[in-house]
């Protein structure tokens, strides 16, 4: 064990950790992604309010979301531990200085960005992670008319159900869950708060697309055949669309609900 | 003293094998109990040092940089001959041999050069298996370039850098000694004197760089790798810390100089562009095979240019003489390096200098860019072309090159027998430091050889002799001539320090080498080497009335150090009058007007003059001894070069 | 024969003319610090008509003879071959490493880079495994100690095989080539804004990784090389390109993931321990 200690205690270990927890990040961004385009369906929230409930009570999900927390928690923690380590290795700094001319600026300010991000988050989980769990969620009631399909919605006041279920009864298709959706479509009607989420978009784009290509360098997969795709997926993929996909959804929902 | 360079006898080829044989050899369990001190880690003292300490000596490495790497046998470029015949076209050792002892106008011991082109091979052998990256054919062997001065593909180059990656190789080696604890490595560590004890070396006094500390180290033995003395030209394409003071230090406690004048000038440097110019910088001297050398055929023509109100281009094909094909038809710009520089100082003298300062001529490349095209001479020397561009702001596609000679390689030095030891016992010089297997002229591609050779093939057999014969008792550091050599190191450096007149030590220098370059550069004669012998005598004595040297020892004193040195290039210059006035013959880089054949070109004389110039220090302002040591050439013709 | 010194001397005085008659004006920041106990700070210094053909050394030589004559102590810098070889030289020039041209050393750099009448800032190397030695000198021996802790190929001198021995395909003796041209100057280290080692390290580390030469001690020479550029005090890789970037040798920091590769499978995967 003291071995691997002293693996991920040298510079570069510190590095595969960030590098590793990065990625595992990026992961979850994709999953996040494809799991919030549900609030752009035209079902008053009940497919986001389906899978709300099940990113937060399927287990193999819940495991992989401790592991997300952590992860979140590490790579601060180790940045934090790195930049201070950074600092130390030039103590006393140049009075001219002219990054711009060798290195992007995105490169340079990943500390910056990701205290952005790291802001955002906390922020983003206390308006709706928690909120979710512990906070006051409205409950809502779907009615799916299964040989029309058609559905219909109403509020609930209070739960007489554990956070969310569904049964069949008469054809009809009874959907009780915590309404995730109109949370999310009331908090984005507060026009600071659409710009805090839109700022963070911005900084993840900024933060993404030196952080997926860097974090393959840093694991060292180096190859001239492959890494202009890992390029133009950082820059592409995660600089521009994910970060867009995500800021549209305040977006929309400031704007068109 | 009678010179005895101890050549073995037999015939040639036998000669170093059966040396080897009869050399003493010291018992393994003993080999730790001696020391060897190193000065210099170029090519010969890193390789020196690490083979000695794989031998399981204790070695003490002393260089002036701030990393052993940064020697000046990095600067490098084009290659290093090895007697591989790999290219299957007739080439052995000795063929080699042969070449290099006539490249030296038969001013180079037969013995030594054999032996080197003999281990030549063993060389690349090393240093492929240090990881030392040659250039490498598509098959995955090794590639080879012909080089001046053979007929014969032998030189193995790494890129234009070939001296860098065969010095990282050595110092690869030596870190990994230093590593094992057999190397100590002392870096910003100046050399200032030998402690010679009852006729022996035994130690070095040095000084700390950074502190100023002046320190003495003890051992059985003491190698000077300190390389040559260019610099005493002042401008050079030497390294700006290269310095003769180590091995002059090792003159005056007695080691004899070899040969001081034989200088190499390079044809192919970039001009000087004002008295602002710290050094010279070379190029290929590849760059000839496609580059024709010419001025203005007329002082009228040459002086427009000078001042700038026509270009080359405008100059008309009727007007321009390409010296070097009208003179030497059958070698045309390809002779060799001496005969090339000779001919553009004469150009220059007769009033026909191109550039602002006049003194230069053109390399001009228009016929093989017609001939080859842009692309295609692009390809063989864009590097050098970028190189060019970047200095003199001019672009040589368009317009000719200016190239002018410089001063590049001393074949001069300490003087050392068959075993590479000077004539102080313990005492050994190896590399550009002794005056060498070169001659009067150095092949190109052959310095690296031979710093190598002496460091990793030579030095690991020779110096076990000696050590063997003195024994392993250790050193006697408290013995009184380490004080005394301390004392006296530290007496001078007060001198210096006490000198506050007006003028600062670098225009000593920059006078010193107008008066080498004017009376003892390409062209020598006895009235201009007189007259130049009381000039430096004058420098001398004003420097040591006048300089201003600022600072105090015990810090990083830039002032000081430079101050050391231009005051032993000063002394180092007269000799090299000396003896370049006792040579009445022209040969090699030695050409003396008063020895000229009709046609004027240089005529050697072997009758007279076919031996070592040892001159022995006889004491301040006394007149220094020559010895001479006669050079016997069983196996080569001697005859004069042509080049017509 | 005190006429021939005076020649000499009014010879050198028409000589000074040519420096003299350069025709550029600038104002020297330069950082001055006596040693690395005392605190440096920046001092500023005219340097008159310079010429644009002098290089950046040569023009702090003008300033320092002038120095010189006044008494005054002159500005140390470590330089040597000035061909942009050796690695010596070192010098941030106007916040850049070897100055405002990519490609070259400080010492390949000529004055026609700067504009007349321009203020230029000279500082030294920053970073703590580099002390400063004297105002823009600094100490890198932290490079050579970790060459030492492994950065070679253990063959004695003789007893190896032929140089031919042992085909290498020419793509990657390039590549080796390409990681070995390193000079060691520590540019590298000074554009990173974490003052990392990690292009120096990896390009030796790259050079015997990639020779055949260097494999039975390829993946014990990455654990004990990484462990010294820990120890000395380099801050560690942020991928920002800036070494690459002011490399005067052009060094790819492809050599750096060569490098992390490496490193990662030794600890995973390997027997072997630094």
């Amino acid at each position: 064990m003291s071995k691997l200690k002293n693996t991920f205690s040298s510079s570069l270990g510190k590095k595969l950790i960030m590098a590793l927890t990065g990625l595992f990040l990026c992961t979850f961004l994709v999953v996040h992604l494809i799991g919030n385009l549900q609030l752009f369906k035209a079902d008053g929230g009940k497919a986001f309010n389906d899978y709300a409930y099940f990113m937060t009570h399927f287990t193999p999900i819940k495991v992989v979301s401790y592991l997300l927390y952590t992860s979140i928690i590490v790579h601060a923690l180790y940045a934090l531990m790195l930049t201070l380590a950074n600092r130390k290795a030039r103590p006393v700094s140049y009075g001219a200085y002219a990054g711009s001319a060798n290195s992007p600026w995105t490169s340079r300010n990943m500390g910056i960005l990701g205290t952005v991000l790291l802001v955002f988050i906390v922020v983003h989980m206390s308006n709706f992670w928690y909120e979710y769990h512990w906070g006051k969620v409205p409950f809502v009631e779907y009615r799916t008319d299964l040989t029309t399909g058609q559905t219909t919605q109403t509020e609930l006041a209070a739960a007489d159900f554990k956070d969310y279920v569904k049964y069949i009864d008469n054809g009809v298709e009874i959907t009780r869950a915590k309404d995730l959706y109109a949370t999310t479509a009331f908090a984005f009607q507060t026009w600071w708060l659409v710009a805090l989420y839109v700022l963070g978009m911005a900084a993840l784009s900024f933060h993404l697309i030196h952080g997926f290509s860097s974090a393959f360098q840093t694991l060292g997969w180096d190859h001239k055949k492959y890494v202009p795709l890992i390029k133009m997926i950082g820059i592409w993929g995660f600089g521009v669309l994910i970060p867009l996909a995500f800021a549209a959804m305040p977006l929309y929902f400031f704007f068109c609900i | 003293m009678k010179l005895d360079a101890k050549i073995p006898e037999g015939p040639l080829a036998e000669k170093w094998s059966k040396h080897k044989f009869n050399l003493k050899l010291v018992n393994p369990a003993n080999k730790r109990k001696y020391t060897v001190i190193v000065v210099g880690t170029g090519l010969a003292g890193s390789s020196a040092a690490a083979s000695l300490a794989e031998l399981g000596y204790n070695v003490k490495a002393f260089c002036y940089q701030d990393s052993p790497r940064r020697a000046h046998s990095i600067a490098a470029q084009g290659g290093i001959n090895a007697a591989k015949n790999y290219r299957n076209d007739g080439d052995s050792v000795y063929r080699l041999f042969y070449d290099t002892i006539k490249g030296g106008d038969y001013r180079a011991r037969e013995a030594n050069v054999y032996r080197l082109a003999e281990v030549s091979v063993n060389i690349i052998d090393q240093c492929v298996a240090q990881g030392v990256p040659f250039a490498r054919e598509y098959g995955g062997l090794l590639d080879n370039r012909s080089f001046g001065g053979a007929q014969v593909s032998r030189t193995f180059y790494a890129r234009g850098q070939t001296g860098q990656q065969l010095l990282l190789g050595a110092y690869s080696a030596l870190n990994r000694q230093i590593h094992e604890g057999k190397v100590e490595m002392f870096s910003r560590h100046e050399m200032l004197d030998v402690v010679v004890v009852d006729g022996q070396a035994k130690g070095v006094v040095v000084r700390d760089m950074v502190t100023g500390e002046i320190e003495t180290h003890a051992g059985h033995a003491v190698l000077l790798c300190t390389g040559g003395y260019g610099n005493v030209f002042y401008l050079s394409t030497n390294a700006m810390g290269c310095n003769v003071t180590a091995a002059w230090r090792a003159h005056k406690r007695g080691a004899f100089f070899g040969n001081p004048c034989f200088t190499q000038i390079h044809p192919t440097c970039i001009p000087v562009t004002g008295d602002h110019q710290s050094k010279l910088t070379l190029m290929s001297e590849s760059l000839r095979n496609d580059g024709r050398v010419w001025v203005p055929k007329t002082k009228e023509i040459a002086a427009q240019i000078r001042e700038g109100k026509i270009k080359a281009s405008d100059i008309k094909e009727e007007d321009r003489d390409y010296f070097l094909e009208r003179k030497y038809p059958s070698f045309g710009n390809l002779v060799p390096r001496d005969v090339a520089s000779r001919n553009a100082k004469e150009m220059v003298d007769e009033g026909k200098g191109v550039g602002s300062s006049g003194v230069a001529v053109y390399l001009d490349f228009a016929d093989a860019i017609k001939r080859l095209g842009e692309d295609a001479v692009r390809a063989k020397y864009g590097n050098l072309f970028d190189m060019y561009y970047q200095i003199t702001d001019e672009n040589p596609y368009k317009e000719p090159m200016r190239i002018y000679p410089a001063v590049h390689y001393t074949m001069g030095g300490l003087w050392v027998d068959y075993n590479l030891q000077t004539t102080v016992p313990g005492l050994y010089a190896l590399g550009e430091a002794n005056f060498s297997d070169h001659g009067a002229n150095r092949l190109g591609a052959s310095a690296l050889m031979q710093g190598l050779a002496d460091g990793y093939f030579v030095i690991p057999y020779t110096l076990g002799d000696y050590l063997a014969t003195i024994g392993p008792k250790a050193v006697d550091a408290s013995h009184p001539a380490f004080a005394e050599t301390k004392k006296a190191v530290e007496e001078r450096i007060q001198k210096l320090l006490s000198l506050k007149g007006n003028k600062t030590v670098d225009e000593y220098h920059r006078e010193l080498g107008k008066i080498m370059w004017e009376y003892c550069g390409m062209a020598r004669s006895e009235e201009g080497l007189k007259k130049a012998k009381k000039m430096i005598q004058d420098l001398k004595a004003d420097f040591w009335k006048n300089a201003i040297v600022l600072g105090k020892n015990e810090e990083f004193n830039q002032s000081l150090e430079k101050a050391g040195r231009v005051a032993d290039f000063i002394e180092l210059g007269e000799l090299m009058i000396d003896d370049a006035l006792d040579r009445t013959e022209s040969c090699g880089g030695h050409f003396r007007i008063e020895s000229q054949t009709e046609e004027g070109e240089a005529k050697r004389d072997d009758e007279k003059y076919a031996y070592v110039a040892a001159w022995e220090y006889k004491g301040e302002n006394q007149a220094e001894a020559l010895h001479k040591e006669e050079l016997k050439f069983e196996n080569v013709k001697l005859t004069q070069r042509s080049y017509k | 024969m005190l006429s021939h010194i005076q020649t000499v001397n009014s010879k050198l005085t028409t000589a000074n003319c040519i420096h003299m008659s350069g025709n550029m004006n600038l104002t020297l920041k330069v950082w001055r610090q006596p040693n690395n106990d005392t605190k440096g700070s920046f001092v500023n210094y005219p340097a008159q008509n310079i010429s644009p053909d002098m290089s950046f050394l040569e023009m702090l030589d003008v300033v320092n003879e002038d120095l010189v004559k006044k008494g005054e102590d002159p500005i140390h810098f470590d330089h040597d071959c000035r061909e942009g070889i050796c690695g010596m030289c070192s010098l941030h020039i106007n916040g850049r490493p070897h100055g405002p041209k990519q490609a070259i050393t400080t010492c390949q750099l000529h004055m026609r880079s700067f504009k007349d009448d321009q203020t230029i800032t000279i500082e030294p190397w920053r970073a703590t495994a580099f002390p400063v030695i004297k105002d823009l000198a600094v100490d890198r021996s932290a490079f050579d100690r970790i060459q030492r802790a492994g950065g070679f190929i253990s063959v004695n001198t003789g007893g190896v095989p032929d140089a031919n021995a042992i085909a290498i395909p020419k793509p990657v003796a390039d590549e080796a080539f390409n990681s070995a041209t390193c000079i060691g100057c520590g540019a590298c280290v000074a554009a990173c804004k974490n003052a990392s080692a990690m292009l120096f390290v990896s390009a030796k580390v790259s050079q015997m990784a990639l020779l055949p030469q260097g494999q039975p001690e390829r993946y014990k020479r990455v654990q004990a090389m990484v462990a010294q550029m820990d120890e000395e005090g380099f801050g560690s890789c942020t991928n920002t390109g800036a070494c690459e970037a002011e490399c005067p040798k052009e060094i790819k920091i492809t050599n750096i993931a060569r490098m992390n590769r490496d490193f990662f499978t030794a600890k995973f995967f390997k027997q072997e321990e630094a």
